[in-house]
């Protein structure tokens, strides 16, 4: 995690600490920075600090160590109210007893806002999520979907510069995710606001942010762009963690700038890029992404050492194939083949070679 | 780790009881539309032809059979215990039929006298008075009614005891004498009986045919035989009085035509002369206006009597100032009711609060000390508030041990308005915290944050986020309270003292020690229709949908 501090910054977190018991840190030493008008996503499996993050910086919760700064700003010490913060609540959190007018006039309300004023913003953010329809109905007479609009428009109303989502589509049907996913980026893009979004749901950070941080045990494991996350990932929690990936364990057996020869626990020896290994006899953990491994000889280089594996499953997904094989020992070795006429459909039982290039196999920590 | 506590369903995409009507609405209209041939749509049929809503019936028959069963046994206890007495005392509350039970005569004869006229009635109605009391004594009726009518008009009571007494030594034993005299068969009871089988002599002697088949009715309650016992004077006079009336005539017996001829000849006695003999106040208009006034089956005297009116002889006035205690009572009653049902929402509501948001463990354990009041005796409790609130109690001693207050002034708390609020309100407050409770429970801690990010300070998110949310719970509680209040009797009765009791008090006084059920009956339906108005004008603000009980 490099260092960004720069003068743009818009969103600062630094070395901050979070223990709501006094013994054990749900966050630990936390550094983060975001310019203005990011979409930043925190993805990381629950308990692993990141809804913490998100609460530090709205105003929930206070950081037992570090600073939290806010345009330059440390708003440690300022309450939620005067941040001047959206927020999308995971459940909505729409007032079930007020319209959605009154729902989205209460921010400007207790800003004192005038009525004409704040009767022609609350339409426009209706208009905004395309729900100008629907102002004088209450909370629960709308669906899941209709709900989450309103609490978007709600959190947006006031004009705030950055807005918090806390897992916002997480009870929405697939196809309706998908469809707020990709409102709320060009929304969030129209309107030029820093977003901090948090969500469990790898696909959706890696869809919708501009940047994406893996968040477990309390740290950054990685903060990159969705493409470097998925292609370069730094360890092996990140490899496992985005996308599907498949693993071999072995030792470091030759080190250079751009190569490392790994055995694997069956004495077969492959060539990796080295990432997160620092010498010879390390233990490590190689990654490989199931689309990345060939298996028909005439796609790979020359010289690409070759791993025997044995086809156990065959499984037909309609666009690609999906073919489990075991490979140095590791039964759940999964290889991703592209449904074309040419292609290749193996046999349980059926004897294969399969290599890639070196680039594509990762040599990280173990 | 997420410490927002997820929320429960999602109300907006639950299916509805109305979606399923709307559900049905369309099928309906479906339905019409496929109809064959494009015909108005005549019933649905099942498989077997039949309607399909008479087999929907007959299927759900056999449920709803199972249901009632089921419940049977508490409809019934319901019914026995609960309904059938409410009914009883709402018919109590206008039930008047002992006037006209115990006085059928007199209220007849009363029929023409003008109760306006400042007169006593005349002589025929003495008469009847004598029948009914006479037989009234005899029965030992004449004392209920005596205090039945001293409810209405004081003294009346003391007037028909003392007059019982000496109803059966009138001077009436003239008439006796002189008929005896003429005929001595007439002694003989025997004869009377064989008299009274007629139809003919019944016709000639209409009065005392009345009287005769009462006092004998009587005398086969009690065992004994007419055709044995002595005739008494009360049947000589009043075979004296149809005679000079009648004179008689039809009669088949030869010896009332006898008697008739020779009646215009005898002594008489004047029955009024006899009643004002044994108590004046029987010339006195005002005491036959109340049996007049008071002599249908059916009265409002004890509802009047509730709020403090009366029916007299002129029309329905107001009581005299010292007598009126009904209405003090009852505004006192809803009064204190809801000074006791706002303390304990402006009590309860902090604690509720607190409840709901406590980790779950430490809830329950506080929880157990908001039931423990439950779990003591109502008794035990209200007499420790005696001990609390008393002049020489654990209160009064320490304000004086700590100089607040003198030992001369020590405060007065209790056998009050005070001490009735304070002891109430502690043992209700438990009914107003567990809908409070049970309804902020149900608050995801959530609306208090996002009113927060959008920029309410805590106080305005609290009363434009939270508190409404709330406002069921306090519904609730407050009918609870309020209506557990307005009833309540055990409590104002010992703390109470004699400012700060309530209607119910009173209720029970007449229940149990004047024994007036009747005013007892009328102020309980007066209770019962005020809890009920509370009820509707609650619903009315409210909106009993919106009250929770968890």
């Amino acid at each position: 995690m490099a260092d960004t501090s720069s003068n743009d910054a818009f969103v600062e977190f630094e070395r901050v600490q979070k223990s709501y018991d006094g013994e054990t840190l749900v966050v630990k030493d936390l550094n983060l920075t975001m310019p203005k008008g990011e979409f930043l996503t925190m993805l990381g499996p629950s308990g692993s600090g990141k809804t913490t993050c998100l609460m530090m910086l709205a105003g929930f919760e206070t950081a037992t160590h570090g600073e939290i700064k806010l345009d330059g700003r440390p708003i440690n010490n300022i309450p939620p109210h005067k941040r001047g913060i959206g927020m999308v609540f995971q459940n909505y959190a729409l007032f079930p007893h007020m319209t959605i007018n009154e729902n989205l006039s209460f921010p400007l309300e207790v800003r004192k806002i005038g009525k004409s004023d704040r009767e022609a913003k609350v339409k426009r953010a209706l208009d905004m999520v395309e729900m100008g329809a629907f102002g004088g109905r209450r909370p629960a007479q709308l669906s899941g979907g209709q709900q989450q609009r309103i609490a978007l428009a709600r959190a947006l109303v006031f004009e705030p510069e950055l807005v918090l989502m806390d897992e916002p589509l997480g009870a929405l049907d697939k196809q309706l995710r998908e469809k707020m996913q990709f409102e709320i980026t060009d929304l969030a893009h129209r309107l030029g606001i820093t977003v901090v979004y948090v969500t469990h749901d790898q696909t959706e950070a890696l869809t919708m942010s501009d940047r994406v941080a893996v968040f477990d045990d309390g740290r950054i494991q990685q903060i990159a762009p969705p493409d470097e996350l998925y292609e370069s990932p730094q360890n092996s929690f990140v490899a496992q963690f985005i996308g599907e990936n498949n693993t071999l364990e072995g030792t470091v057996k030759e080190l250079s700038d751009k190569l490392a020869l790994v055995q694997l626990d069956d004495g077969e020896v492959i060539d990796c890029m080295p990432v997160n290994v620092n010498a010879v006899g390390e233990r490590t953990k190689v990654s490989i992404r199931p689309e990345r491994v060939e298996f028909q000889k005439d796609r790979l280089k020359e010289g690409a050492h070759l791993l025997k594996a044995t086809v156990k499953e065959f499984i037909y997904m309609g666009d690609v194939f999906r073919t489990r094989l075991s490979v140095a020992g590791n039964d759940d070795f999964i290889i991703k083949s592209r449904n074309a006429p040419d292609q290749v459909r193996l046999k349980p039982g059926e004897q294969i070679e399969i290599g890639w290039l070196p680039e594509d196999c990762r040599a990280l920590d173990a | 780790m997420s410490d927002l506590k997820s929320t429960g369903q999602q109300t907006a995409d639950a299916p509805t009881p109305e979606d399923a009507l709307h559900e049905a609405a369309s099928l309906d209209a479906r339905e019409a539309a496929h109809a064959p041939g494009g015909k108005a749509a005549g019933p649905v049929l099942a498989a077997d032809g039949t309607p399909l809503k008479r087999s929907l019936a007959r299927a759900l028959r056999r449920q709803k059979m199972r249901a009632l069963a089921l419940i049977a046994p508490l409809l019934i206890f319901v019914l026995l215990t609960f309904i059938a007495p409410i009914a009883d005392m709402l018919f109590r509350s206008v039930e008047n039929q002992i006037v006209s039970e115990t006085l059928p005569e007199t209220v007849v004869a009363l029929k023409d006298w003008d109760s306006e006229g400042g007169v006593p009635p005349a002589d025929p109605v003495f008469a009847a008075l004598y029948v009914d009391l006479f037989i009234a004594e005899a029965q030992k009726l004449h004392t209920r009614l005596g205090t039945r009518l001293n409810y209405e008009k004081t003294g009346v009571s003391s007037l028909f005891r003392k007059t019982g007494r000496r109803v059966g030594r009138f001077d009436t034993d003239t008439y006796t004498d002189q008929i005896t005299a003429l005929d001595p068969s007439w002694e003989d009871p025997a004869t009377w009986v064989a008299m009274m089988e007629s139809d003919a002599n019944r016709a000639a002697l209409p009065f005392t045919a009345r009287s005769w088949d009462r006092w004998t009715a009587y005398q086969l309650s009690e065992g004994d035989d007419p055709a044995k016992e002595d005739i008494e004077d009360v049947l000589f006079t009043t075979l004296y009085l149809d005679l000079r009336e009648t004179g008689g005539t039809g009669a088949a017996d030869a010896r009332i035509a006898q008697i008739a001829a020779a009646v215009g000849d005898f002594d008489t006695v004047s029955l009024s002369e006899q009643f004002a003999d044994a108590d004046k106040d029987w010339l006195d208009p005002e005491v036959w206006g109340t049996i007049k006034a008071f002599a249908p089956n059916y009265t409002p005297g004890y509802f009047l009597n509730s709020v403090d009116m009366q029916k007299t002889p002129h029309g329905i006035e107001a009581r005299p100032e010292n007598q009126q205690i009904y209405m003090k009572l009852f505004k006192r009653t809803i009064f204190m009711s809801m000074v006791i049902t706002l303390s304990c929402i402006m009590l309860g509501y902090p604690v509720a609060w607190i409840l709901a948001n406590l980790p779950t463990r430490t809830a329950n354990l506080l929880m157990i000390l908001v039931l423990l009041p439950f779990w003591t005796s109502l008794l035990v409790r209200t007499s420790a508030w005696k001990v609390m609130l008393q002049q020489q109690g654990v209160i009064n001693d320490t304000l004086v041990w700590l100089g607040i207050v003198g030992d001369a002034d020590r405060l007065v708390m209790i056998n009050n308005q005070f001490g009735t609020i304070v002891a109430m309100t502690h043992i209700l407050l438990p009914f107003m915290i567990l809908p409070l409770y049970s309804v902020m429970q149900t608050i995801q801690p959530t609306y208090l944050r996002a009113a927060k990010s959008l920029g309410a300070t805590n106080w305005t998110a609290f009363w434009r986020v939270y508190f409404p949310q709330s406002v069921p719970g306090i519904g609730a509680g407050s009918v609870l309270v309020c209506i557990l209040s307005i009833g309540y009797y055990i409590t104002p009765e010992i703390v109470g003292g004699t400012t700060g009791t309530f209607i119910s008090n009173r209720i029970a006084y007449h229940i149990s020690s004047s024994l007036n059920w009747g005013l007892a009956a009328a102020l309980g339906s007066i209770l019962l229709a005020a809890v009920m108005l509370l009820y509707w004008v609650y619903d009315k603000i409210v909106g009993i949908d919106n009250v929770k009980l968890g």
